[in-house]
């Protein structure tokens, strides 16, 4: 990790990787929603962090001034190969119209309602059978123990790949986003994921299964067989957008619940609450900040963002926003009035909602149902990751 | 009571499917629309109040 310079002031020089940040952003963000509303730095490159409900959305909305072609947080500071291997990047995370639209219609329905649902077995059992690997134990990391464990091995399903690769999956991923500030874990990761999609694709090609994988392949673009590259960036996309954004949704939960024993009571007590608690969770502890990319010089709310800029997507602070939630800090299991955009809001809308949502509840169900009474072992450390995906790293429970 | 979705702001949520299934229908898209000509009975007016309430793009509205 690049050691940067502590930061004394967050509107003119906030810093997403500075460990206070990293620990504890609502207080900076509450601060600056007061005093600078829309933050600037020229870390790592000219950079706005918007931090209001209003501004962020319309940010979101305004998708002519502001690029998706960018939307990593941290920038890759490698060198670039001549000839891209995914030259269209991580469509259609990556992408505008009208690259974006085609693609995301591709993989909506893989993630719509219906398909969600046929997964949920698959997933209750895979919850319960990690907890019957510690439960006997009295404690585990829920973290990673738990959390980290489940959204790779349902993408993986998902995705027709061998769940015993699960682990170096979850490998790939964490050096990609989680270590995203140091260099070779990165490109290891890159490489790793790559490779082995370039493998799968071409095994797909010549057998063709029922999976993600081999129906991106059959895709025709005007007449002409969809580009290995396409395929390549969608697939990557489906496994690392879905992986440490939900296990840190969960994680963070199962924090929230292990800190808080009268929500943890009501949520064992009262199983109707479950769906809206879910939301408010998501709210709470929104896991993502996503980024944009200035495309022609705009003032914005008064801030003068050049072409080439790039904007912090803060749904997470956009959801804290008193302006908009009551009681925004607070954590309110029943909360009626919740427009919270912790999937994003706009065309980019997070295209795995309904898949992120199944994995939170039933994660969340499970652990309730076997282990009702737990909380954070005494003395031992909490730890975040940060960046693009906040959440719990380690987090240590009894029960 | 009556709704509508507007479909140009409707994204794909489907917050209201979620807690409203008895008045939204999503497609394999997550595009939502009202069940029938959009009239809530009056056993539903609340769940319709809370879609409307939980739409992020203010896409649900009384008619």
């Amino acid at each position: 990790m690049r050691v940067t310079a502590p930061v004394s002031e967050w509107g003119s020089d906030f810093d997403v990787l500075d460990p206070r940040y990293v620990a504890d952003p609502f207080g900076i963000w509450d601060q600056l929603r007061t005093s600078c509303p829309i933050a600037h730095t020229d870390r790592r490159g000219s950079t706005w962090l918007p931090t209001r409900y209003e501004d962020v959305t319309a940010i979101a909305h305004d998708i002519d001034h502001f690029s998706s072609l960018e939307v990593a947080v941290i920038p890759f500071e490698g060198e670039e190969p001549d000839e891209p291997v995914l030259p269209y990047g991580l469509p259609p995370i990556s992408a505008d119209p009208p690259l974006h639209t085609w693609t995301r219609r591709l993989l909506l329905p893989w993630f719509s309602h219906n398909r969600v649902e046929s997964y949920e077995a698959m997933t209750r059992g895979l919850c319960s059978g990690l907890i019957d690997g510690f439960i006997a134990d009295g404690r585990a990391d829920a973290a990673s123990d738990y959390a980290q464990q489940i959204p790779v091995r349902v993408i993986a399903h998902i995705l027709g790949v061998s769940p015993d690769l699960s682990d170096t999956f979850t490998g790939w991923v964490r050096d990609v986003l989680e270590f995203a500030d140091d260099h070779d874990r990165r490109v290891n990761g890159i490489q790793g994921l790559l490779e082995y999609f370039i493998g799968e694709v071409a095994k797909r090609r010549l057998e063709p299964g029922d999976d993600l994988l081999s129906e991106l392949l059959r895709t025709d673009v005007d007449g002409a067989p969809i580009e290995d590259s396409l395929v390549l960036g969608a697939a990557a996309l489906v496994l690392i957008a879905g992986v440490d954004t939900t296990w840190s949704a969960i994680g963070s939960s199962l924090w929230h619940l292990g800190t808080h024993p009268a929500d943890r009571k009501r949520m064992v007590e009262d199983p109707e609450v479950m769906s809206l608690a879910v939301e408010e969770l998501l709210r709470a502890y929104s896991p993502v900040t996503m980024a944009r990319i200035v495309t022609t010089d705009v003032d914005f709310a008064g801030c003068p963002m050049k072409a080439g800029d790039k904007i912090l997507m803060n749904f997470p602070a956009a959801n804290r926003d008193p302006e908009v939630f009551e009681d925004a800090d607070e954590v309110i299991l029943d909360r009626a009035h919740n427009r919270h955009v912790a999937f994003g809001s706009g065309i980019h809308r997070c295209a795995g909602s309904n898949l992120a949502r199944m994995e939170l509840r039933v994660a969340l169900e499970e652990w309730l149902r076997r282990i009702p009474e737990f909380a954070l072992a005494d003395g031992e450390e909490v730890t975040w990751a940060g960046g693009q995906v906040r959440g719990p790293r380690l987090l240590p429970v009894v029960f | 009571m009556k709704i509508r979705v507007d479909p140009d702001k409707c994204q794909g949520h489907a917050r209201c499917y979620g807690l409203a299934p008895e008045l939204f229908e999503v497609d394999d898209y997550g595009l939502s629309t009202v069940v029938g000509d959009g009239s809530v009975p009056p056993e539903l007016e609340d769940r319709a109040r809370l879609a409307i309430a939980n739409c992020p793009e203010f896409a649900i509205e009384e008619i």
